[in-house]
């Protein structure tokens, strides 16, 4: 695997809700793959534009936390906007995070997945397993 | 579940053993041995992990339809006071603040319904919003929206949606006091702005059902309920505000509890002493999320009454309870023969105050609160009534639970066929989802039946009446 490569998102069982998982070879790419992991609940990405560019920051300095922190900013921002987003940047200098996510607004055409409330404390963790960061977290549907 | 790790101290009715140099409360297991051996080990685990938290009175508790949550098992009740260091816990809440139901009855009989059933199914799916990226016709702005966490089902009255007579049937009469706007972030009602009158997704719904069979005439006789009776449920709760306001708390109590030298065994059991100024704070928020709720539901009512009015124009649709089951509701418990005010966190779990109790309506006072144990979308749902010697802080099952999980469902049904094979049980599901559809299935939860009988066995409540689905509207 290449240092800049994204691996595909995965889930876990989980009874009520849906754990997620995002691995990357770095926490950002994680982090990223994670996002879409939880947007890909809601809707199938790859019919979404990415039409619509929202940019925010955040500071946190535990990664645990930063990881729930920015889903769940992601979830916030997509409600507020009445988006969908599909794709995800997301860059850390020290505690401080910039990220972007590219989107459109929701539409007839697009297929209507179930919606996430937020990501949860459950299951929580953000590790390097070998050469791959791996984040995961349950998310509440 | 194991049952083996578990003493048995009644028919409905376990508990967990301590282990030797274990420091915890006691923890009690309400059920039968079928529904807790059905049951996944993370539900002993989390609630176990609620009994060493601080403040804790009596035992952590679940509910025969408990299943795996985060942090609090969904079916979790457990109070904490003041006076012991108690916590209040947004994990312990849920993320949608004050989920409930909101229950009808009307005039209106099944020989009534079942010719326009159809066109009803139809009506209601294009008036209520449901499901993930729906928005509401109501836009409000941040100071609206203050009035709405001020106000609760009361504002929306007086907004038009619905009538004075609504409130008398709703917990709090439809306003929780000690709501404090200003705890809620502006990105909490940035979310809410056009959420108002939604039904939201997962398992929420708007169903239409028919009174199968009573089971107590006395409390079916005060609840103004007969066999053949239309009766409308909707399950929703606060939304995007809601979840906003459950997420924040939640990092900023994760932090507060080391700070405050909690041991925390599972972080999502986040919380902060109910006298410290983060707890506080959660409390103001947490308490405008349930005026969220209540002036939610009352919304989707007007609409649902509109929608009626349309196909039957001389039908009435009364509310005969709205009942939350995600809150921390302040309340006096008898424990030990003492009188003493707790906090009392439901977590998908149903308050059930009992015959006499001074905060019921005149109407049901003799008999008890209406509890509501919704079921799947092809079983049915239970009306129950609370009772006055409930051993578990006055609370009951709020649903059959889930028995499989959402991935599981998935992998099992597909939505589409479902619809169909509950069509030709003139079942109507109408939905925008059907990957919803599928995670749903009637055969994803546990058996409604064995949940409501375990209830009453357990004491918890008794059992009123059973409710048939006739049309459903899915999130």
């Amino acid at each position: 695997m290449s240092k800049n490569t994204k691996m595909i998102s995965l889930y876990f069982e989980h009874d009520a809700d849906v754990g997620i998982i995002g691995r990357g070879s770095t926490i950002e790419q994680a982090f990223e793959s994670a996002a879409e992991a939880v947007f890909s609940i809601m809707t199938n990405l790859e019919t979404v534009q990415p039409d619509i560019s929202v940019a925010f920051e955040f500071e946190e300095e535990d990664l645990e936390l930063a990881l729930v922190t920015w889903l769940n900013l992601l979830l916030g921002k997509a409600r507020e906007l009445g988006m969908v987003f599909c794709r995800f940047h997301i860059h850390r200098q020290g505690n401080l995070w910039n990220a972007e996510a590219l989107g459109e607004k929701w539409h007839a055409d697009l297929e209507r997945g179930v919606e996430v409330k937020g990501a949860t404390l459950t299951m929580l963790s953000v590790k390097q397993i070998g050469a791959i960061w791996e984040a995961r977290c349950v998310v509440d549907v | 579940m194991d049952l083996q790790q578990l003493h048995q101290i009644q028919s409905y009715l376990w508990t967990l053993p301590l282990k030797p140099g274990e420091s915890r409360k006691e923890v009690l297991l309400y059920g039968s041995a079928p529904l807790l051996e059905s049951m996944d080990d993370k539900v002993l685990e989390q609630i176990t992990n609620v009994a060493s938290l601080p403040g804790l009175v009596g035992a952590a508790m679940t509910m025969p339809d408990a299943h795996w949550g985060y942090g609090f098992p969904i079916g979790g009740v457990a109070a904490f006071d003041v006076e012991q260091g108690g916590i209040i816990s947004a994990g312990g809440v849920g993320f949608d603040i004050s989920c409930g139901i909101r229950c009808l009855r009307s005039n209106l009989n099944l020989q009534d319904v079942k010719p326009h059933l159809s066109t009803l199914a139809e009506r209601l799916f294009k008036v209520i919003p449901a499901g993930v990226g729906e928005e509401g016709l109501l836009k409000l702005d941040t100071k609206q929206l203050d009035q709405v966490l001020l106000g609760g089902a009361r504002w929306a009255v007086q907004q038009g949606y619905g009538s004075e007579a609504d409130l008398e049937f709703i917990e709090e009469r439809g306003c929780m006091a000690g709501a404090v706007p200003a705890n809620v972030s502006e990105l909490a009602k940035k979310r809410q702005r056009g959420e108002m009158g939604t039904l939201g997704s997962g398992n929420h719904y708007l169903e239409v059902q028919v009174v199968d069979r009573i089971l107590d005439p006395a409390a079916a006789q005060a609840f103004g309920l007969q066999e053949g009776q239309i009766i409308i449920s909707i399950h929703c709760g606060s939304r995007g505000l809601g979840h906003q306001i459950g997420t924040e708390y939640l990092v900023s109590m994760a932090k507060t509890a080391e700070r405050c030298g909690i041991h925390l065994p599972d972080r999502e059991l986040a919380c902060a002493p109910i006298q410290s100024p983060e707890g506080q704070q959660y409390i103001g928020a947490m308490n405008a999320g349930i005026n969220c709720a209540l002036a939610n539901r009352q919304i989707l009512t007007h609409l649902t009454r509109e929608t009626f009015m349309e196909v039957f124009p001389n039908s009435e649709l009364e509310t005969l309870f709205d009942v939350s089951h995600n809150t921390c509701k302040i309340e006096k418990h008898k424990v030990d023969g003492k009188s003493r005010v707790l906090h009392v966190h439901r977590k998908g779990a149903t308050r059930a105050f009992g015959p006499g109790h001074d905060t019921l309506p005149e109407r049901y006072r003799a008999v008890g609160q209406p509890v509501v144990i919704g079921g799947s979308m092809g079983t049915g749902s239970y009306i129950l009534a609370g009772n006055s010697d409930n051993p578990a802080f006055a609370s009951a099952s709020h649903g059959a639970g889930r028995a499989l999980s959402r991935h599981q469902a998935l992998a099992r049904w597909q939505g589409k066929q479902l619809v169909s094979e509950l069509a030709q049980q003139g079942i109507l599901i109408r939905s925008r989802s059907m990957r919803g559809v599928a995670e749903e299935a009637p055969g994803a939860y546990k058996d409604v039946d064995l949940v409501a009988e375990a209830t009453e066995q357990a004491k918890l409540a008794r059992r009123v009446a059973f409710l048939k689905p006739l049309a459903c509207v899915k999130g």
